[in-house]
């Protein structure tokens, strides 16, 4: 396989929920456009931080490049395939790469099962390691995450939250994946306990050349894992960048917006940057803006900015932002 | 930042948090006095059950009109020889409530496993499915749940003739529709839940789903609700044939006892309240094994030596 070919290609990708009305004969009366129209390729062993407040597809987006949600329209390619081409088993099938770690540490674990039963689950299903051999590599997977190996026989309530999540992270590598989606893998877990877990995700990465996009609902928590950034607003990538470019040349005002409510250790900098206050509420996905979807809320609005939507143009190498103002 | 990564999370090692094993279904049962009760009531009665020729002291039809009416042994006018007295044929009491309870056993749980098997599937496949598949269950389940349990149970029994079979029959088929609820509410609820969708990422289909995570998960709210609900059955079996439409009178069943005892309330008070009291028991007993259960098959209950 060629290693400069990107090893995930999303293309126009959407994902309209829609809502349904009456008892009996269900109408279909609108859409939640959760994810609407994203496109971006990424590159093998990089992590790609995926960005916005809470409600803007995020979790959608990556549920739906995994196939959990079939999408609305657009393509997923990975390692070549179309993932939106295929069903049932050959898409079991060629979606082992993939995994997923889940925000909720509580909820993606089933309370019924032991550790051991959990992490082995990957392996019945694809038949990949069965008796002695799924309990070596069990222990194997607990020890990588940095668990002790005897917890195999433990139920997950017996956890803490970070205890947890590593199992969730042992699961997720049981099938030796290389593109991990991470939704939000921190944001539920104690601050002393982030930093764990994102050097553990780091150190793995390393060790077994992983690709992760990682979502988080603020720049602050992917900036010490990502090599790129991309910010979602209302179920659009508004920019994508460099992480050192985005954050020190913002281009989109939502960016802009977002980056001046990160706390700046150094006093220096903080002096010479400025608050910049959203005002009002993310419009609802139901009726998204015509135009560009953060107009709404943008101090430089526009007449164009009602009538055209901002395609994501390269401002900059390498640096791809949806703005008319830019 | 930069912390050890091998930083060994501090569980701390309880000394005997046992999960799993018979030692510790042992321990759980003799540390809650209700569910031991319930235990040897229910063990006790089925061994009565078992060997009920053993047990009983008469023929259970065996009338006789000179001791019609005996009080119980104990009373002023009792004999010996009728332990809780005699009913207004002359049959003993006691053998009868022993030769009863195979029979309300066999209601209870037979009827149960009914309701249970076509409740459960029902409410799995609406829960699991949804759209119009679920929408169709769950109107019939209005229906049936619209309309009072008894007038339901009557109808059927008044249409297939009353017999044993039939009166089983019967209360499976009227009893499924709170058994489809309560399934379908469980498994919405449990199909929304990560771990359902973390399984479909590791390649799972939804037979592996419904089999490895969602009835698993099921199957205490299923027993809890079916230990409960033996007693009900018990009981409606009681009611139906006290309503004449049961169990044949010539049976002997708690239920017919409690029916034909009470026209006799006022004089002969035996009559019906022991069988009363044996329904009583029974339906206690279930109850309390239940509540046991919910306890034990939960993974999060842990006992210490
Ligand atoms: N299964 C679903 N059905 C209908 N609407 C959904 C569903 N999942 C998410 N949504 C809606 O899509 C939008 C994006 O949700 P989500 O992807 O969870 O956002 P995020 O992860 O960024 O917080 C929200 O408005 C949410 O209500
Ligand atoms: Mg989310």
């Amino acid at each position: 396989m060629n290693p400069d070919q990107p090893i995930l290609q999303v293309k126009n990708l959407a994902k309209y929920f829609p809502i349904r009305k009456g008892i009996i004969l269900q109408r279909t009366s609108g859409y939640v456009h959760a994810v609407d129209d994203i496109s971006f390729d990424m590159r093998r062993g990089e992590t790609l931080g995926l960005v916005g407040e809470s409600g803007c597809g995020k979790s959608t987006a990556g549920r739906t490049i995994i196939q959990l949600y079939r999408p609305t329209s657009g393509n997923v390619i990975f390692e070549g395939t179309d993932l939106t081409g295929v069903s049932g088993s050959a898409l079991r099938q060629t979606r082992r790469k993939i995994q997923m770690i889940f925000q909720d540490p509580y909820a993606s674990l089933d309370p019924r099962m032991t550790v051991g039963q959990i992490i082995a689950e990957p392996m019945l299903i694809h038949h990949t390691h069965q008796g002695e051999q799924a309990k070596r590599r069990v222990q194997e997977l607990l020890d990588m995450v940095g668990l002790a190996t005897n917890y195999a026989n433990r139920y997950p309530h017996e956890f803490s939250g970070g205890q947890r999540q590593r199992i969730g992270i042992a699961r997720a590598l049981a099938l030796d994946p290389s593109l991990i989606i991470c939704d939000e893998p921190i944001s539920a877990l104690d601050v002393s306990i982030q930093a764990q877990v994102v050097n553990l995700l780091e150190d793995l990465q390393r060790r077994m050349n992983l690709t992760y996009l990682f979502i988080a609902h603020d720049l602050s928590m992917v900036r010490h894992i990502s090599n790129r950034v991309a910010v979602m607003y209302l179920g659009h990538i508004v920019e994508l960048a460099a992480r050192d470019e985005l954050y020190e040349n913002p281009l989109h005002p939502y960016t802009q917006a977002l980056l001046s409510a990160v706390p700046i250790p150094d006093p220096k900098v903080r002096g010479k940057r400025q608050r910049i206050i959203l005002e009002g509420d993310v419009p609802s996905p139901i009726h998204p803006p015509s135009g560009c979807p953060f107009r709404t809320r943008c101090r430089l609005a526009k007449d164009i900015c009602a009538q055209v939507r901002p395609e994501n143009r390269e401002i900059r190498p390498e640096h791809y932002a949806a703005c008319h103002l830019v | 930042m930069e912390q050890s990564l091998n930083y060994q999370p501090g569980l701390p090692e309880p000394a005997a948090a046992k999960t799993s094993g018979i030692k510790r279904y042992l321990t759980l049962l003799l540390r809650s006095r209700t569910a031991t009760f319930g235990f040897i009531v229910i063990v006790a009665l089925l061994l009565i059950a078992v060997f009920q020729s053993q047990f009983a002291t008469h023929d259970p039809t065996a009338q006789s009109i000179r001791v019609r009416l005996t009080p119980p042994a104990w009373m002023e006018g009792g004999d010996p020889q009728y332990l809780l007295g005699t009913d207004q044929l002359g049959r003993d009491i006691f053998s009868r409530l022993i030769y009863g309870i195979r029979i309300s056993l066999l209601v209870g749980v037979a009827g149960v496993a009914i309701s249970c098997l076509i409740g459960s599937t029902l409410g799995l496949i609406a829960g699991y499915f949804g759209g119009w598949v679920d929408t169709v269950i769950m109107r019939l389940v209005d229906v049936f749940l619209a309309f009072p349990f008894l007038l339901l149970a009557i109808t059927f029994s008044v249409t297939l003739g009353s017999s044993l079979r039939n009166i089983i029959i019967v209360l499976g088929i009227t009893g499924w529709a709170s058994y489809a609820r309560l399934v379908r509410g469980q498994t919405l609820s449990i199909r929304e839940q990560e771990y359902i969708q973390a399984s479909f990422t590791i390649g799972s289909n939804d037979f592996h789903n419904i089999v490895r995570h969602i009835l698993p998960n099921l199957v205490t709210p299923i027993i809890i609700y079916s230990s409960l609900e033996i007693g009900v059955y018990i009981i409606a079996e009681a009611s139906l044939t006290f309503l004449g439409m049961g169990v044949p009178p010539s049976i002997a069943t708690w239920g017919n006892m409690l029916a034909t005892g009470r026209d006799y309330l006022s004089n002969a008070w035996w009559l019906a309240t022991f069988p009363g009291i044996a329904i009583v028991i029974t339906v206690l007993a279930f109850n309390f094994v239940g509540d046991w259960l919910r306890d034990v098959l939960d993974p999060k209950t842990t006992y210490d030596i």
